[in-house]
């Protein structure tokens, strides 16, 4: 990538794009793997259980903080290109880009608190 | 893909969005609530089995979020990969129809 282009696309919409495109990707991968585990009840309580105890492992745990970070972010992300697409207050897109980063920490802080 | 098809993908990723940003934060809420105090198998399926609201409210999410995933993916398999062409819709297809299948298989094993 040419110096140009870096500094070209170091502004907040740009990075409110790439969060929204990486968290994207990463629930996308998160997706099948969340469902199956799930799936794990239909085996009854107990392989449930089994799986549950897995998840208190620390990394575990750091994992899960990231996903729901991941889901706020892809959350706030989503609903500024909806606004952007379907709204016709352009002017307020770092507004929104900020809103959905404070959206994103405070599930994710939510979610830390109650472990 | 013509144009037509194209567009229609661009529709149904913006109407499964508005679907799906319902379905998260009312996920994101049950995330926090659930998580109170742990979590056990029979706590959680305690709560959740027989539940006719949480059975349809989920295998909505499940569609919506089946839909949207691939559709999201396509572009940026096109864009990060350049993988393009019928062979990528092929296998987006396929993962749309996986995601579905799981997804709900694991609506009913909570709820059903």
């Amino acid at each position: 990538m040419r110096r140009n282009d870096v500094r070209a696309r170091n502004h907040p919409a740009y990075w409110a794009f790439v969060v929204h495109r990486v968290s994207g990707v990463a629930l996308a991968l998160f997706l099948p793997v969340h469902f199956w585990a799930l799936g794990q009840s239909l085996q009854g309580a107990a392989q449930f259980d089994a799986f549950l105890a897995w998840t208190v492992l620390p990394a575990v745990k750091f994992a899960e903080w990231g996903i729901v970070v991941l889901l706020a972010a892809h959350l706030g992300g989503g609903l500024r290109v909806l606004a952007l697409e379907f709204l016709p207050w352009r002017d307020w897109q770092k507004t929104l880009a900020a809103a959905a980063a404070a959206v994103a920490l405070a599930m994710g802080l939510a979610f830390a608190l109650a472990l | 893909m013509s144009v037509r098809g194209e567009s229609m993908l661009w529709l149904l990723q913006r109407a499964s969005a508005a679907v799906l940003a319902v379905c998260v934060l009312v996920h994101l809420g049950t995330i926090v609530v659930a998580v109170q105090g742990g979590l056990s198998a029979a706590e959680i399926l305690g709560r959740t089995r027989g539940s006719v609201v949480g059975l349809l409210f989920y295998a909505t999410f499940v569609i919506a979020a089946a839909v949207h995933a691939p559709i999201g993916l396509r572009a940026t398999l096109g864009e990060w990969l350049g993988w393009r062409g019928a062979s990528r819709d092929v296998a987006l297809g396929l993962f749309a129809l996986g995601l579905a299948v799981l997804g709900l298989r694991a609506v009913i094993g909570v709820f059903g």
